[in-house]
């Protein structure tokens, strides 16, 4: 290596530290009033539809209010989060460090969640948990979170009711398969916790993989003597489960958590999900003239039905508008905002929502049954999660008082125990 | 756990092990032959599924479907080989990283293409549904894909054994250089294997669309699969790929169901076993 | 004198970002963090791949140890919160050397292509681990870190941080330099040209190799304990084979051999993977298209141009064809 050639890396190097100084450190001029918003989703990667439903979400009210939030410019900055905790983490440094947002709000996963509320505390920004469901970032942790806001749901939160509903069905003895991390673990304690509370037993409980396609494994393992199956499937696995399903003859009855019925997988499922039933806040066949209207507007711009991940970033877009009408455009800052965003009430398209103590969405939890049929005037048979029962307002907690339910430990794997279990 | 599961599951994992061939037997062939790891093999594999979908939204037709997507990928691969490895002469580690490159540039335009949606292969009424033998569920699909590797399976075994193409290939496999030295054209031959290598990809994509699905970031997820097929089998052996696919298949079949806590240690421990014991794989040559 | 103007002109440069970069907002600040940890991954590789000529699919497996041990050691034990920070980066170094002792045993008596696929596999077992491990891992959650060591100074300042994990890059740097200009690093050049002959000059060259594995994976180590705690979170994304990939591409990108060109690799590397994404929604095609057009056109990395250029000028200019020394790898 000659001298030449380690000089010209010195100068390279020389320069691209000054140009990185130079060209970086300037902080990004302060218009009058403007509000940065970051936006983490996942555009690239497995998860790159569901991406894209989060950010038209919140795309759509940026555009119905012309990008002015009272008076505020909102500058809207995406970042791919590429549906990776690490990579979040990475970007949201870029968007507080580099583009000085007020907030950032997004993150898919509920791991993506645990990594990201972290970086809100140390940093000092705000962050609004649009769609990431961890339990404990409003419950057992929640103090160690004082700028997180959530406005999507806890994981456990649909699932309450539904073991509730489950036992109005009359089914005694269910089997649980569900994707093996904190989000499934949630949505599978939320649902045994209350089945279990009005007489019913879980007698197995399945746990494959995340991103598990190939069920031959686990399907011959579910106890035969079962009245009843209760699923959670993400991503595509959600698409493959329900047709191996039938295709090694089960016939039960299946229950499901909300992901594995959303409509961004909906569309693209076979007939062989028509009546399975699930529960969440939100389902696009919702029959409400605010939901009708939004999913109308939703499809004709880009030309798909809204999700929940839609559904939950558009009414978050909704709810800091709320808060900026307030102060009339200007930036209360972080702990103020924290507060005021905390205190909304609203009517969304998923229905009334205002957050708890906790900061936590207070709304209504529907049982979903998929049905072919034509909705919201379309002249087309689709799939859709019609209503069957509405649970109103419902919070985190269920009907459990507060202090008694942050007693017992977050729902995993091992609580509650698999008290009939096999 | 009576003999019905035990059944039931042998037929899963040799029916998962039946894709997992599709795929892994050209890995292993270009591996073998052209002393390339092949990171770019699982994009051939999800760009097989794409373009089988694209071929039914516009003809409708899954039977056209599966050559259309099969050729196309192959003349990608053959082109690829043509342009931008063979120029690079042998070295393994320039190689890997220019198929990384490409894996990469697959995804970023399959996801431009195609968009980020999780698709479905359809395939035909008659392959869905099951077949029940006393009191078992034999998905229909699943059968379908253990024939169609066997007769692949069968076909490239024909080919390399009897054929003349087959023989150059073997004789390349062997010793390149001895193979140039009695007139063998190695460069037609890697040429060769490569497109096949990404046609079988391909295919499998096609194949495995109506079972795993087509999705970004499938590519990714299956690599490393195809991968510990090769190493346990044996890196550019065909009857090793068949033998370590199947492995694979039951071995990960029965590791999720009777250990799914440790269900990864299952499919890594025999690699790193037959690593320890055998480093070329049980089929492998020195 | 050849030589002192080399380091002169590597001391300028470090100087040159060790004085800017406090200076630079505190992304930039954060990015230069980054990219020296990287750095130093890519350098311990470089000891393998430039040096011993083994290319290994598999490094990030080290960093990966030594991530999860600070991780995991800082959450359950509060260790290596204070002072024992120190003591943290000693084990974290002896994780990674332990662990490449144990991997090194399958893979260094093979060769070439072998020893690629070989590794490759290894680390996909320790992803492996830390994918399912719930228990010890948190499995796909990762685990998040508390607020870093304290210990009269608070590296919780980024600026702090900077300056420790710049201490510990120079350091790597040195030692390593030293390493390869020994009779050990001759010794491990001669393997890569010829490694029959050496055998036959009496150099017992499968020990020579494995030590060289051990100390990669000792320095692969360090810059997985630096890492867990630049990051603040250690989940099994750090080890995945693309991680493992990179560390090459760096490498390959700045010039095999060099040392200092993995340094650099490793800088545009972090800076493409980690800015870049955030300017344009397409990123993928220009790392892919970085890693072919390096393949294609750079076979000796960025520290061959200038003389590349050298060479071009010269035949311009004397109609003579210079062949500039082609850098293996």
């Amino acid at each position: 290596m000659s001298s030449q050639v380690v000089r010209s890396i010195a100068w390279g190097l020389i320069a691209g530290a000054l140009g990185l100084g130079t060209f970086m450190s300037p902080p990004p001029v302060m218009a009058a009033q403007e509000l940065r918003i970051g936006f983490l989703a996942p555009t690239t990667g497995i998860f790159a539809q569901v991406g894209k439903d989060m950010t038209n979400g919140f795309q759509m009210y940026l555009d119905e209010v012309g990008g002015d939030f009272a008076g505020a410019k909102v500058k809207f900055i995406v970042e791919d989060e590429e549906g990776k905790p690490p990579v979040g983490v990475r970007k949201v440094e870029k968007l507080i460090r580099q583009d000085k947002v007020h907030m950032f709000i997004g993150g898919l996963l509920a791991s993506t969640g645990y990594a990201l509320a972290p970086v809100s505390t140390r940093l000092k920004t705000v962050y609004v948990a649009s769609i990431p469901a961890a339990d404990d970032l409003t419950q057992r942790d929640s103090a160690k979170f004082p700028y997180m806001v959530r406005t999507g749901w806890t994981s456990s939160q649909p699932n309450h009711p539904f073991g509730e509903w489950a036992c109005e069905q009359g089914y005694k003895r269910i089997v649980t398969i569900a994707a093996d991390y904190a989000f499934g673990h949630e949505v599978v304690g939320g649902f045994q916790k209350t089945f279990e509370g009005c007489g019913g037993r879980i007698i197995q409980k399945i746990w494959p993989p995340l991103g598990t396609i190939d069920f031959g494994p686990y399907i011959p393992t579910m106890k035969k003597d079962a009245d009843a199956i209760f699923t959670l499937m993400v991503g595509p696995m959600s698409l493959q489960f329900p047709k191996q399903l039938a295709a090694a003859g089960i016939k039960k009855p299946v229950l499901g958590g909300g992901t594995s019925y959303d409509e961004f997988v909906l569309p693209s499922m076979g007939d062989e999900v028509i009546g399975h039933v699930s529960a969440l806040q939100y389902s696009a066949a919702l029959d409400t003239p605010k939901n009708a209207a939004f999913v109308k507007k939703y499809r004709e711009k880009y030309g798909k039905v809204p999700s929940y991940y839609s559904e939950s970033n558009y009414s978050t877009a909704q709810m800091i508008h709320e808060v900026l009408k307030k102060t009339k455009g200007k930036w209360p800052g972080t702990e103020q905002f924290v507060k005021m965003l905390a205190g909304v009430q609203l009517e969304t398209p998923r229905g009334p929502v205002r957050l708890d103590e906790m900061r936590n969405p207070v709304h209504n939890v529907y049982i979903r049954v998929v049905r072919k049929k034509k909705e919201h005037g379309y002249d087309k048979d689709e799939l859709w999660n019609t209503v069957v029962k509405t649970y109103p307002n419902v919070g985190q907690f269920w009907k459990y008082p507060k202090a008694e339910f942050l007693k017992q430990p977050v729902y995993s794997r091992e609580f509650p125990p698999c008290k009939y279990c096999e | 756990m009576d003999a019905q599961f035990w059944l039931i599951q042998a037929f899963n994992g040799i029916s998962y092990g039946a894709l997992l061939f599709l795929l892994a037997s050209g890995l292993s062939l270009i591996f073998g032959v052209m002393r390339i790891v092949n990171l770019a093999h699982g994009s051939f594999f999800l760009l097989g599924g794409y373009v089988a979908l694209t071929v039914i939204w516009t003809t409708g037709s899954w039977l056209l479907a599966i050559p259309v997507a099969a050729l196309t990928v192959a003349v990608v691969g053959l082109l690829m080989e043509r342009i931008f490895l063979r120029p690079l002469g042998f070295d393994p580690l320039r190689q890997v990283l220019l198929t990384v490159g490409f894996a990469y540039l697959f995804q970023q335009a399959a996801l431009d293409i195609w968009g980020g949606d999780n698709l479905d292969i359809t395939p035909p009424d008659i392959l869905k549904g099951s077949i029940v033998i006393e009191g078992l569920h034999l998905p229909v699909y699943r059968i379908f894909m253990i024939g169609m590797a066997g007769t692949i399976g069968l076909a490239l075994w024909v080919t390399m054994e009897k054929t003349r193409i087959g023989a150059m290939i073997r004789a390349t496999v062997d010793d390149a250089q001895m193979a140039r030295g009695v007139g063998i054209d190695t460069s037609r031959v890697s040429m060769f294997i490569f497109a096949l290598g990404a046609f079988l990809a391909a295919l499998g994509g096609v194949i495995g669309g109506a079972f795993l699905g087509v999705y970004p970031g499938l590519d990714f997820a299956i690599l490393p699969i195809a991968f510990a097929v090769v190493i346990i089998g044996g890196m550019g052996s065909l009857t090793g790929a068949a033998v370590g696919s199947l492995i694979v298949g039951l071995a990960d079949n029965f590791g999720k169901a009777l250990f799914p806590e440790v269900s990864y240690f299952t499919l890594y421990a025999p690699m790193v076993l037959i690593l320890a014991l055998k480093p070329t794989g049980l089929f492998g040559r020195e | 004198m050849e030589s002192r103007r080399k380091l002169l002109i590597v001391i300028a440069a470090l100087l040159a970002v060790l004085i800017v970069t406090p200076f630079a907002n505190s992304y930039v600040i954060v990015l230069v963090t980054h990219a020296l940890i990287f750095a130093i991954l890519a350098m311990s590789l470089d000891i393998l791949l430039g040096f011993a000529g083994l290319p290994s699919l598999g490094q990030a497996a080290y960093l990966g140890m030594g991530a999860y041990l600070t991780a995991i050691l800082a959450t359950r034990f509060q260790f290596g919160l204070d002072w024992t920070f120190g003591l943290v980066v000693v084990l974290g170094i002896l994780i990674g050397a332990a662990t490449a002792a144990l991997f090194g045993l399958f893979a260094v008596h093979a060769g070439g292509v072998y020893f690629l696929m070989i590794t490759l596999a290894l680390g996909m077992c320790v992803w492996g681990l830390a994918y399912r491990w719930n228990s010890l891992t948190g499995g796909d959650n990762g685990i998040v870190l508390p607020t870093r060591p304290e210990f009269g100074i608070q590296l919780a300042d980024d600026v702090t941080y900077f300056f420790v994990v710049f201490g510990f890059f120079v350091a790597a740097l040195a030692l390593l330099t030293v390493l390869v200009r020994s009779p050990f690093g001759r010794s491990l050049v001669g393997i890569r040209e010829n490694e029959p002959r050496m055998r036959i000059l009496g150099y017992h060259t499968w020990l020579h190799k494995y030590l060289a594995f051990i100390i990669a994976g000792g320095f692969g180590g360090l810059a997985g304990v630096l890492w867990a705690h630049a990051h603040g979170l250690v989940s099994p994304e750090d080890v995945v084979l693309a991680t493992s990939v990179d560390a090459l591409l760096m490498v390959v990108l700045g010039g095999p051999g060099t040392l200092v060109g993995g340094a650099v690799g490793a800088g545009i590397v972090v800076f493409l993977r980690e800015y870049l994404s955030t300017l344009v929604p397409w990123w993928q095609y220009v790392l892919g298209g970085v890693y072919v057009l390096t393949i294609l056109y750079l076979p000796g990395g960025l520290m061959s141009v200038p003389e590349r250029i050298r060479g071009w000028r010269a035949r311009w200019e004397n109609g003579v064809r210079v062949k500039f020394p082609r850098h293996t790898s």
